[in-house]
């Protein structure tokens, strides 16, 4: 069967299994819609957590940008595993105990103001949405790779395939489905992961792979890759960091506070039975999302080396790298890099018009590199690779057999699809549930809500693709931004509610705002005011990175430290927290008495 | 013994700023901070402060959980708050 039948035939088959479990289990009332009947075992919620949490960004973007970025990239494995022990031992507990079952209707009640929970929807709101356009990136690449049209086409067939999804499921098909998508991400991802590593280094396991020697020589894959790298131009694989040591500590420090400040991914701490269950189930989803991200850093320097060697032999037979006929001939480019030109993410462009593909770093700092470049009469790097097809290319580099190359388009639409779900129900919850039923039209029945909470998530999906089509960076990236105004935003506001009693409404408010407010303004000045381009306006803010070099995406940790400093100042300055709020937080502190969550209100 | 709401609520902190103790020397002290110098050691092919990036950090972010979920768990029937 030929690659194109069968990728069909694989991704066919996944779809006719999740719409299967959908229809299955399809939601009946509201409660059903948002959280699946409070009742799913800490394991199986773990798992769709793990495919909720794994988004394109993670499956199909991360291991790209670690390749791109060697031992910094090392930011976003722990930057997005490090936060689930700040969920657990920090916010999960305390939340399942309050008993509300969305985070807009828990800053309601704790700060007593409708005026708080808007201010809570609208942080809610930007995060999520930003969230969706890196899906929306990635979903794109997924499919315009899997079609083989072009990204844009991509992104307008995944933003109606989404749509459908999202709107016909509910919470409840969404848990079970997930359970199905973290099965089917988990082997798309691991199984090509084992079969490189075994080709690279006969050591079947990847995370012991990639300390291990290359078959048939007495040196590690990573001091290999190092010297390659270096050899070409690019920092050393194993040290680089991205800006400064201080940027890749903020930059962890946003991802990690973000997580724990991620609407979709608390919400899913309310559907466990029990507080006991709450602290566990966080365990259980960082076990099956370790599995994947201790795979990725193996992906990344693998799939790096195999792309290295496949446009010069030198790599492998450790040759002269710049000898004229080590760079492999255009004309006798493999298939793979053939289908990604369609897509237009890999561009070949020969620059000096030998025919041959020179790829290497041109605006390297090294001297001897760049003197034996322009020796070997190398004019410039001529290939041009998107980080974010590296996950999807890398069974197609390594050679793999088709099935493999199938399943791992399945398991790309499998991630991205579950977590753009999982964010529009947050989305749609906030605007129909806690906006509209709670605040605008108290009278609303049940229907309307239900419909209310489908149109916006309609809505998210429109503007979220539009953006998504121009994106403000590779989709790692941009959900990095999302995680940045979650951190700076909700994540300062949940942790003061809970531990620190005295805490009042004007601080939650002024706190919430002034961190979203910094945030956004120091990323819209490098990315434009809500991501349309041209609108960046750097100068305002003293040029790019200016705040001690931190990039915006790092830049949510600042925005926390801002939104906590605010907080504090305005709560001394204002009317002190009512007493039976205070009784209801030390309630909170304490396991005995928690309810299963009842009803939609 | 003292089993008031503040003495639980003072030991759960202690619990937790344990843990999150431990958690800050996996991700940012081994992981950034004294990365270059572990490099120095290897562990197998891995430099150790690239190994501690890349792969022991989320080991132990694992490890915390479950530690964290039991211990607390035990604390709780101490002070009996636990749920029934």
């Amino acid at each position: 069967m030929g690659l194109q039948a069968m990728t069909y035939l694989v991704v066919g088959l996944t779809f006719a299994i999740y719409i299967g479990i959908a229809i299955w289990a399809r939601a009946g009332s509201t409660k059903d819609f948002y959280v699946a009947g409070g009742g799913v075992h800490p394991i199986l919620n773990g798992m769709a957590t793990g495919a909720d949490w794994m988004s394109a960004a993670s499956f199909i973007s991360m291991a790209g940008l670690i390749a791109n970025m060697g031992y910094g990239g090392g930011l976003f494995l722990m930057g997005w595993t490090g936060g689930y022990v700040l969920m657990a031992c920090l916010l999960a507990p305390y939340l399942r105990k309050f008993g509300k079952f969305t985070v807009p209707s828990f800053v309601a009640d704790r700060f007593y103001s409708n005026t708080a929970a808007s201010v809570a929807v609208i942080c809610l709101l930007t995060a999520s949405i930003t969230y969706i356009i890196g899906q929306m990136t990635g979903v794109g690449v997924a499919f315009s790779r899997f079609l083989g049209v072009s990204s844009e086409m991509g992104i307008y067939i995944g933003m109606a395939i989404v749509f459908m999804y999202a709107v016909f499921g509910g919470m409840k098909g969404i848990t079970y489905t997930q359970v199905a998508q973290y099965i089917v991400l988990i082997l798309a991802y691991t199984i090509p992961a084992i079969f490189i590593s075994l080709q690279l280094t006969g050591n079947p396991l990847p995370q012991l792979g990639l300390g291990s020697n290359l078959s048939g020589a007495d040196i590690s894959l990573l001091a290999r890759l190092d010297q390659v790298v270096t050899d070409l131009g690019f920092g050393k694989y194993t040290t680089s960091v991205p800006g400064s040591t201080l940027n890749m500590f903020v930059y962890t420090v946003s991802l990690m506070i973000g997580t724990a400040g991620l609407p979709h991914v608390i919400v899913r701490f309310f559907t466990v039975p029990s507080v006991a269950a709450a602290r566990s189930s966080a365990g259980w989803a960082l076990v099956f999302i370790a599995i994947l991200y201790t795979t990725a850093p193996a992906v990344a320097a693998m799939a790096k080396l195999n792309l290295h060697a496949t446009v010069n032999k030198a790599v492998m037979a450790n040759g002269d790298m710049f000898a004229a006929e080590n760079s492999l001939l255009y004309e006798e480019r493999p298939d793979w890099m053939k289908r990604w030109e369609v897509t237009g993410l890999l561009k070949f462009t020969d620059k000096n018009n030998d025919g041959r593909i020179q790829y290497y770093n041109e605006k390297t700092t090294n001297t001897a590199v760049a003197d034996k470049a322009a020796a070997a009469g190398w004019a410039g790097n001529e290939l041009d690779v998107n980080a974010d097809i590296i996950v999807l290319a890398n069974p197609e580099i390594a050679l793999l057999p088709n099935w493999v190359i199938a399943l791992v388009a399945a398991g790309g639409l499998a991630a991205a699809l579950s977590t753009a779900a999982g964010l529009l129900m947050a989305i749609s919850a906030a605007v129909s549930h806690d906006l509209m039923k709670k605040i605008w039209f108290p009278s609303m029945t049940e229907k309307n809500e239900l419909l209310a909470g489908k149109i916006s998530m309609a809505v998210a999906i429109v503007i979220s693709g539009w953006l998504g089509l121009n994106p403000p960076g590779f989709a790692a990236g941009t959900v990095a931004l999302a995680f940045g105004i979650a951190a700076s935003s909700l994540f300062p506001c949940l942790m003061l509610g809970i531990f620190n009693k005295k805490m009042n409404k004007e601080g939650a408010i002024a706190g919430m705002l002034a961190g979203l407010f910094v945030t956004l303004i120091y990323v819209f000045a490098h990315k434009g005011i809500f991501f349309i381009k041209g609108t960046e306006f750097l100068g305002l803010i003293g040029g790019a990175n200016s705040f001690f070099g931190i990039t915006p995406e790092a830049f949510g940790s600042i925005g926390a430290l801002v939104n906590f400093g605010v907080a504090y100042a305005v709560s001394k300055f204002t009317p002190e927290c009512p007493d039976h709020i205070q009784h209801m937080v030390e309630d909170v502190r304490t396991p005995r008495g928690s309810k299963l969550i009842g009803g939609a209100h | 013994m003292d089993k008031s709401g503040k003495a639980y609520w003072y030991a759960v902190l202690k619990l937790v700023g344990m843990i999150l103790g431990v958690w800050f020397l996996a991700g940012y002290v081994f992981s950034i901070l004294l990365a270059p110098a572990l490099n120095n050691i290897h562990l197998g092919g891995y430099p150790l402060g690239f190994w501690f990036a890349h792969q022991g950090s989320i080991y132990i972010f694992v490890a915390l959980i479950f530690i964290y979920a039991k211990l607390q768990g035990k604390l709780d029937e101490k002070f009996d708050v636990h749920e029934k």
